[in-house]
């Protein structure tokens, strides 16, 4: 079985291993156990992997080749600092999206003393600085850098990601501070472009060298090859590879992914997104093609109250019942079994799809000149694209995840919202979006082989 | 010797009713600034860049096509993080479609950060002595 591998996602609450024969495309076995990074990552593992042997016979090699990714002990927790609210700030915080991090705070013009201590207390592995194009303002971010070196965040890496004129000056703060700090270019070099890729690859690469050491993920690697990134960074590039096609197999053109899960609900989408027609004119920060969005008040599990609000603002019918359903199913983390219980998680589902894709798509207003009626476009306008792709657990296990995926659609009623018109609709079924964002790192064309094999239409 | 004061001239967007933003420059010069001319159909971060670059003291924008609004929507912003949060921002001609009162302008657009606000028959004598008030407040005289 030469060309079996082994693909492992640590979350916090399950690890999940998949085994796929690359040759046969084809998933040959799977396996679920509760995460025990707490304790120790591997004993999750072992037991994981036995599972895995007791269904099939995989010798040892590709159990050292196997490669994983990671959202335990918290994620990739990030910080964003910048000025402007809507320029650097705003860009910092899509370069640590991008990234695959989980903003646990974001930040605009002086950081003061009260925000340096909330920052203490966040304790995030990562804070991204930056404030200022190149050339521009200086002062916010050499002052947010004091600040923020002079505090107590011994753990924490500093990516300083703004204006270069003021990289000698925070250089000098930085040396005397001992803190780990890295330079990368500037968010938002001049105004109008974005450039987040550098950026990115710096902050997956502190992830990869220190952070996994330091949160006991590494540990895993007396067991697999590689721990190479952190899960929703897997789970994008799988989602570009799919989109984009490899080498002559042709991808599925632009598409959007939906992660419904407890804590957070994700809206990926690999899309131009550019004005329909030529009568629009773009406003607002450039949008990256790969976007990932996380709405951290829309998970199912932890985020009941604004979904209730939602579901009660938006009038949609209710059983009597139907909060103490959600409640009993928050308060005791599991998945449905009766059949109301079932139907409240349809509900929460497709509310959280409904409000994280208005929140991710792009918006039209009408504007009026001499010519007439115009129209601005902020953000990225989807109404063209064709595949749609659910994940995550309420979606992958409901009975009918069409419904739930239909609440990403465009309507008539909320015109200015450029959702997707009339695409076809996929679900994740077995999981394995995250194991072909890790294949795709080294073999992209089987990554996307199994993606178009196991991908379910719906 | 006292510093000669920079100031950028044009007009933004689409916008290529250029006579006004031409007729102020000259008058800026005759009355000592170093003007920068950007001429028509600048857009606003044209405005900047250049600021920036000349370390100019004030910005002079004119618009007579009614999309002000619309080109200049975030531009205060866009100011201060290009480190331009000092520099005066002036912004005359007409600045929405159809009929309308100078002072609703004037209110819309100072709370989008202009410092200065004028209809397209100011005459630029008065909005001379204003720019020159305004730059000694800052002490830039």
């Amino acid at each position: 079985m030469g060309s079996v591998r082994l693909f492992i996602d640590f979350g916090s609450t399950f690890t999940k291993v998949v085994a796929i024969d690359l040759d046969k495309v084809k998933i040959i076995s799977r396996a679920q156990v509760t995460s025990t990074v707490e304790e120790d990552i591997t004993i999750g593992l072992k037991e994981a992997l036995e599972k895995i042997d007791a269904e099939v016979n995989i010798n040892h090699s590709p159990k050292r080749e196997a490669l994983a990714c990671s959202s335990a002990a918290g994620g990739l927790r990030i910080v964003s600092t910048g000025f402007v609210p809507e320029l650097t700030s705003e860009a910092a915080t899509r370069a640590a999206l991008g990234a695959g991090a989980k903003i646990v705070g974001r930040y605009s013009y002086e950081l003061t003393n009260q925000e340096v201590a909330e920052i203490e207390e966040i304790a995030p592995d990562i804070i991204l600085l930056s404030g200022g194009t190149d050339g521009g303002d200086k002062k916010v971010i050499i002052h947010n850098a004091h600040m923020l070196l002079h505090s107590d965040l011994a753990g924490t890496h500093i990516v300083v990601a703004g204006n270069k004129a003021a990289y000698d000056e925070i250089g000098k703060i930085a040396e005397a501070s001992g803190k780990y700090f890295k330079f990368t270019n500037n968010v938002m070099p001049e105004i109008g472009v974005l450039d987040i890729e550098p950026c990115n690859k710096e902050i997956r690469e502190i992830y990869i060298n220190n952070i996994i050491e330091a949160k006991g993920i590494a540990k895993a690697k007396a067991l697999v090859k590689d721990i190479i990134m952190p899960t929703p960074s897997a789970v994008l590039s799988a989602a570009k590879l799919l989109a984009e096609g490899f080498n002559g197999d042709e991808g599925l053109g632009e598409l959007v992914i939906v992660d419904v899960g407890g804590a957070t609900t994700d809206v990926h989408s690999v899309a131009k997104g550019n004005p329909a027609s030529g009568a629009v004119i773009l406003r607002g920060l450039p949008e990256p093609y790969v976007k990932r969005t996380v709405e951290g008040d829309l998970g199912v599990r932890y985020s009941l109250s604004t979904l209730l609000q939602y579901l009660k603002m938006r009038e949609v019918p209710l059983s009597p019942n139907f909060e103490r359903v959600v409640e009993g199913l928050s308060s005791t983390e599991r998945v449905p079994e009766t059949e109301e219980e079932y139907l409240a998680e349809k509900i929460l589902a497709s509310i959280a799809v409904e409000i994280a894709t208005e929140r991710h798509a792009g918006k039209i207003e009408p504007v009026y000149g001499p010519a007439g009626e115009m129209f601005v476009q902020y953000g990225k306008d989807l109404t063209r694209v064709n595949h749609v792709i659910g994940t995550g657990g309420p979606i992958v296990f409901s009975s009918n995840p069409r419904d739930i995926l239909e609440h990403a659609l465009f309507r008539e009623e909320s015109r200015h919202i450029l959702r997707p018109k009339s695409p076809k609709f996929y679900v994740d079924e077995q999981y394995i979006l995250y194991a072909a964002g890790l294949l795709a790192q080294t073999n992209p064309k089987s990554a996307l082989a199994i993606m178009k094999k196991y991908l379910k239409q719906v | 010797m006292p510093k000669e004061l920079t100031v950028v001239t044009g007009t933004v967007g689409q916008d290529s009713h250029v006579i006004g933003s031409k007729i102020l420059s000259r008058v800026l010069k005759e009355e000592g600034f170093k003007v920068v001319e950007l001429g028509s159909l600048t857009p606003p971060e044209e405005f900047i860049k250049v600021a920036q670059e000349t370390a100019a003291d004030a910005i002079l924008i004119s618009s007579l096509y009614g999309m002000a609004e619309l080109d200049l929507a975030g531009f205060k912003d866009k100011c201060i993080e290009s480190g331009l949060g000092d520099v005066l921002l002036y912004l005359g001609g007409n600045l929405a479609v159809g009929r309308h009162a100078i002072k609703e302008d004037e209110q819309k657009f100072k709370a989008m950060g202009f410092d200065r606000v004028y209809p397209p028959e100011v005459d630029l004598k008065v909005a001379i002595a204003d720019l020159k008030n305004d730059l000694k407040a800052k002490g830039k005289t």
